[in-house]
């Protein structure tokens, strides 16, 4: 957690925008970097460790749960994960519908690989901050950022994915069209053909930034809240028993990770208890809110409280934008597909 | 926030997963669900049919029992008609059955009565032959006077 002092704040927000980079450092070679200085000594040869695991981690993720629904796919009736499976495909074949009016095959697929991966990224988000790379530096990883959709290499990455299927399926469809498309419009006119040739291609390459660039600053924008957030409600960790908590007084400055295991244990053993009915729900909140003080303080009970409310609201711009970005790139493969 | 190798390999990554979901999952689900839909169909369909069938089949039966009931209906008048017949014609067999019996036993009863008075006569012929010798006392001569008795005798 952060400390107090506003230098050490902004230490903790740059730790948080910090990826784990591997690449060719002009002195160290082919290393890990040490911060975000060598990071960007390093130039393009490196990668984003951590963005390509945990976003190929989470594809893995959608993969396997999708393929073990099709394998489960049978004709009677559907139970348990098929019948959710099947719902967000109905729902993604609904919308491709809606917006895509020509034949082919990979639109669908697309849109629903889009659609569940940048999901599953942006959910990322809606673990607690810390809780990952905090536990990933006990092991010795000194950078973490948890949600590959805050990278923008991620976003862009997809974003030109989709662009070269746009400029394939163009050149495909539309053949010697594309081009005149690209250059007689929107003045048809030879003299005006620099000019069309321009504003069309300005057109055509806003595409993609403006795909990839709305996903990445949404969620950047969404994480920078939640790292906010957290710095300014655990800004008092040694102030006591009302900024620290408990674990203050015992420990000091130096947070133990096993007394947060503890309290979040007891917190989860309260909520069992009264979910088995051995607790009244008016006691299992006063007990949590003990535990939490006790762990946290006042404070980062507020924080707390805090990350829960902008967390509720995220899950609405976390879905709308995994949304956005595939109903965008159904409706620019349309465009694409359509001769004018 | 440096743009690197991330990009590419996010790229490549991408593709990947777009081909395995287009590979392996969309065409499975999509196609189970669309057999299911065509099942869920022709299940409403069957069990509409069947709901037709099942209206006919109950009108046929109802037309069919109708019809037994008419039919049993006729054969029961026919048997009544039929045993009334018989009674009558069995009444009929026996008063003509009665009259014959009545008339042979008439026929018996007259030749009984005709064999009798033949009886009698040869009797009463003796009788009377023999009376009138008891009256006479005297032996009359049989042979002139047989003539004469049996005259007598025929008259009676």
């Amino acid at each position: 957690m952060a400390g107090e002092n506003p230098a050490s704040t902004t230490e903790y927000i740059q730790h948080h925008l910090t990826n784990l980079v591997y690449g060719n450092h002009p002195d160290n070679g082919w290393s890990f970097a040490h911060g975000a200085q060598e990071a960007a000594e390093m130039g393009f040869m490196a990668i984003h460790v951590d963005s390509m695991a945990w976003s190929i981690g989470l594809g893995v993720l959608f993969c396997w749960l999708f393929r073990s629904a099709a394998k489960r796919a049978t004709t009677g009736v559907p139970t348990g994960l098929l019948n959710f499976v099947e719902l967000i495909i109905e729902f993604i074949d609904g919308a491709v519908k809606d917006s895509f009016h020509g034949r082919n095959k990979l639109v669908a697929p697309l849109a629903l690989t889009i659609f569940v991966w940048i999901f599953l990224m942006n959910f990322m988000d809606l673990l607690p901050v810390d809780l990952i790379p905090e536990l990933l530096m006990m092991v010795g990883v000194p950078y973490q950022k948890i949600v590959p959709s805050t990278d923008p290499n991620i976003t862009l990455g997809m974003a030109l994915g989709v662009f070269v299927l746009m400029l394939y399926y163009s050149i495909k469809i539309k053949g010697t069209g594309f081009v005149s498309e690209l250059t007689m419009h929107p003045f048809n006119h030879w003299a005006f053909i620099p000019v069309n040739l321009f504003m069309e291609t300005v057109g055509l390459l806003a595409k993609p930034f403006s795909l990839g660039l709305r996903l990445f600053g949404n969620m950047y924008a969404g994480e920078m809240i939640f790292i906010l957030i957290a710095t300014t409600f655990a800004a008092g960790a040694g102030a006591g028993l009302i900024g620290g908590g408990l674990h203050a007084q015992i420990f000091g400055e130096h947070t133990s990770a096993w007394f947060w295991l503890v309290i979040f244990i007891l917190v989860c053993g309260v909520c069992w208890l009264n979910l088995k009915g051995k607790i009244p729900t008016g006691r299992t909140v006063l007990l949590c809110m003990v535990f939490m003080t006790i762990g946290g303080g006042l404070t980062a009970l507020g924080g707390g409280l805090m990350q829960w409310g902008w967390a509720v609201f995220h899950i609405l711009v976390i879905t709308l934008q995994a949304f956005i970005f595939m109903v965008l790139t159904v409706v620019y493969l349309s465009m694409a597909h359509e001769e004018h | 926030m440096n743009i690197n190798l991330t990009l590419f390999g996010q790229m490549v990554t991408f593709a990947f997963f777009v081909w395995f979901c287009m590979k392996f999952v969309w065409p499975v689900i999509i196609e189970a669900m669309e057999e299911r839909q065509k099942k869920i169909a022709d299940g409403l369909d069957a069990a509409d049919r069947a709901l037709r069938d099942l209206e006919l089949a109950q009108n046929k039966a109802t037309d069919q029992m109708k019809e037994a009931k008419q039919e049993a209906a006729g054969i029961i008048d026919q048997a009544n008609k039929r045993a009334n017949q018989i009674v009558d014609e069995a009444k009929q067999q026996a008063v003509t059955e009665g009259d014959r019996l009545k008339l042979s036993a008439q026929a018996e009863i007259e030749q009984e009565i005709n064999r009798a008075k033949e009886e009698l006569r040869a009797r009463v012929a003796g009788l009377a032959l023999a009376g009138a010798e008891k009256v006479l006392e005297a032996s009359i001569d049989d042979k002139a006077n047989r003539a004469l008795v049996d005259k007598l005798a025929a008259q009676l």
